[in-house]
């Protein structure tokens, strides 16, 4: 898959933002006044920054709007719902907090739910892919919601939970590479299935269709970062987890902190755009390619 | 709505023949040049006259070299537009309603004012049936013709898929495929048609018909590496220029 500065920025942004609305959703920080103000304007930046971004790739987003009546069927739909619910509520309960230092405890919660929720709808809109096998596996949202919950929780300064969350993410990444580097292979398409020829013998793609490029080959095969994969996995695993674990563990220092929320978006990053330029379309199959 | 209805049972769709397809491209084509004319937004190109040309296509013909494990390979064209699935995952992705699976005869459609391109259909389409047109920002596809089929200010022969119309050599089928009786359901069941990834659960209308066996290897004959491409007792003038070119320096005998 085409791996889109746009949706990459979104995915890895949003996340943190929701993360971060999670944890003062529930009350593991209750800040007042100015502090809330600072807290809530941070994890707005981040999550509707993320959600502005995605809206670049689109190729109408003046009729944005008319993505939130198809919830029934579409999780892109969910999605949509979800975040703009989630901002409001937490909007309100925020502001409580900045101008009346009041903490509405329920409303809170409701809203960290929502967080929980936008996450899990935006992880489903890669899961739900049958045509991306090493999308489609429960990794993919348990993923999504602890690099969320983990990055929230580093941003929101939850020092331990950050701790064990980052520790299950990494582990969870290692074991999503490794698993889903056969999806494809075992998922039962191929070139033979694809053409229905496998009955004669073994096919081939002889000639494409046409001389050039086009939209399908330019958004859905994408070789060229995955011969480097192996060192982007190593870089990811190490700036994403390895490097803010061990800057929490050091005696705590704001440097420290900051130093460890800059090496985890940067090791996210890079996942995320592993995450797309790694994935395999089966369409590709139709090209002779992956 | 983006919910697809339950089954219709007019479904209507195409029949490809493998076995006559010939890798003409004239398909390609007349469904260009009709569905940039009529429905809906034109079908871009962009850089059309460089060496990067790209372009919005509804349908494009592969073709691929099959080799069994005894004898010569084939080489087969493949023509791949939308198969108008049943279960049509691109429809239920859609998250403004464009895309939709009309109740009465199965059509898969995009209704483009609706459209926002955020190519998600497309990801969720395993053929490539749907390309998202790099000038309008609207996801494009196969919409089976459906402003000739019903069209009565169009002669009888011509209310047909314009790819069907124009190949010459009736490698393409239009028809009923919800109708056992129809002629392409019938073909289907003579020739044994397949679904195109039948594991991806998508339950397509359209279906191709498989090649004919070969029942004989061409000959070659055996003396045929032995053969002379020149006759060596050549009269007259050819006679003579091949004699006169095989005196000077350098020349073949």
């Amino acid at each position: 898959m085409h791996p889109a500065p746009s949706v990459i920025i979104f995915t890895t942004f949003s996340g943190i933002g929701f993360g971060l609305l999670f944890w003062l959703g529930i009350g593991a920080l209750v800040p007042t006044g100015l502090s809330a103000l600072i807290w809530f304007a941070i994890a707005y930046a981040a999550a509707v920054g993320g959600l502005l971004a995605s809206t670049f790739h689109l190729g109408h987003p003046e009729r944005a709007v008319k993505a939130f009546s198809q919830w029934q069927t579409s999780w892109l739909s969910r999605e949509g719902i979800c975040a703009v619910i989630t901002l409001l509520i937490m909007a309100l309960y925020g502001a409580g907090l900045v101008f009346a230092g009041a903490h509405f405890a329920i409303l809170g919660w409701i809203g960290a739910i929502g967080a929980l929720g936008t996450v899990f709808t935006t992880s489903m809109i890669y899961a739900q892919l049958k045509t991306v096998p090493r999308w489609k596996h429960w990794t993919t949202p348990a993923l999504f919601l602890t690099l969320s919950l983990g990055g929230g929780a580093l941003l929101g300064g939850q020092i331990i939970e950050a701790l064990i969350l980052l520790v299950v993410a990494g582990a969870l990444q290692f074991y999503a590479w490794m698993s889903g580097d056969t999806r494809l292979a075992e998922s039962g398409t191929n070139m033979a299935t694809a053409t229905g020829l496998g009955h004669i013998g073994q096919v081939r793609a002889f000639e494409p269709p046409h001389t050039g490029t086009n939209y399908l080959m330019r958004e859905f095969i994408h070789q060229v970062g995955r011969k480097h994969a192996q060192q982007l996995r190593m870089i990811a695993l190490g700036l994403g987890f390895a490097l803010p674990v061990v800057l929490l563990l050091l005696p705590f220092s704001h440097i420290f902190a900051a130093l460890a929320v800059l090496s985890h978006i940067a090791g996210v990053l890079a996942l995320r755009w592993l995450f797309f330029a790694e994935a395999e379309h089966v369409v590709g199959l139709y090209y002779g390619k992956r | 709505m983006t919910q697809l209805p339950p089954p219709s049972s007019k479904k209507l769709g195409l029949v490809i023949d493998l076995d006559t397809c010939v890798g003409c491209h004239a398909c390609v084509i007349s469904c260009k040049g009709w569905n940039t004319e009529n429905y809906g937004a034109p079908l871009s190109d962009q850089n059309a006259y460089s060496g990067a040309a790209s372009g919005t296509f509804l349908n494009r013909v592969h073709s691929y070299e099959v080799q069994p494990d005894q004898g010569a390979a084939q080489l087969i064209h493949f023509p791949k537009s939308c198969l108008h699935c049943e279960d049509a995952p691109c429809v239920t992705v859609c998250p403004t309603g464009a895309s939709y699976k009309r109740s009465e005869d199965g059509i898969v459609l995009v209704n483009e004012s609706d459209c926002i391109g955020c190519g998600l259909c497309a990801w969720a389409c395993p053929y490539g049936a749907r390309e998202l047109d790099a000038k309008e920002g609207v996801m494009k596809k196969c919409t089976l013709c459906v402003d000739r089929i019903y069209n009565e200010n169009l002669p009888e022969e011509d209310r047909q898929p314009a790819c069907v119309r124009t190949c010459p050599a009736g490698a393409r089928h239009f028809g009923d495929l919800g109708d056992e009786n129809s002629d392409v359901s019938k073909l289907v069941a003579e020739r044994g048609g397949f679904d195109l990834m039948p594991e991806q659960g998508t339950k397509p209308v359209n279906k191709y018909l498989p090649p004919r066996p070969k029942d004989e290897m061409p000959e070659f004959d055996v003396l045929a590496p032995y053969l002379e491409p020149v006759a060596s007792d050549g009269k007259g003038f050819v006679g003579w220029l091949d004699k006169a070119l095989s005196a000077l320096p350098g020349g073949a005998k």
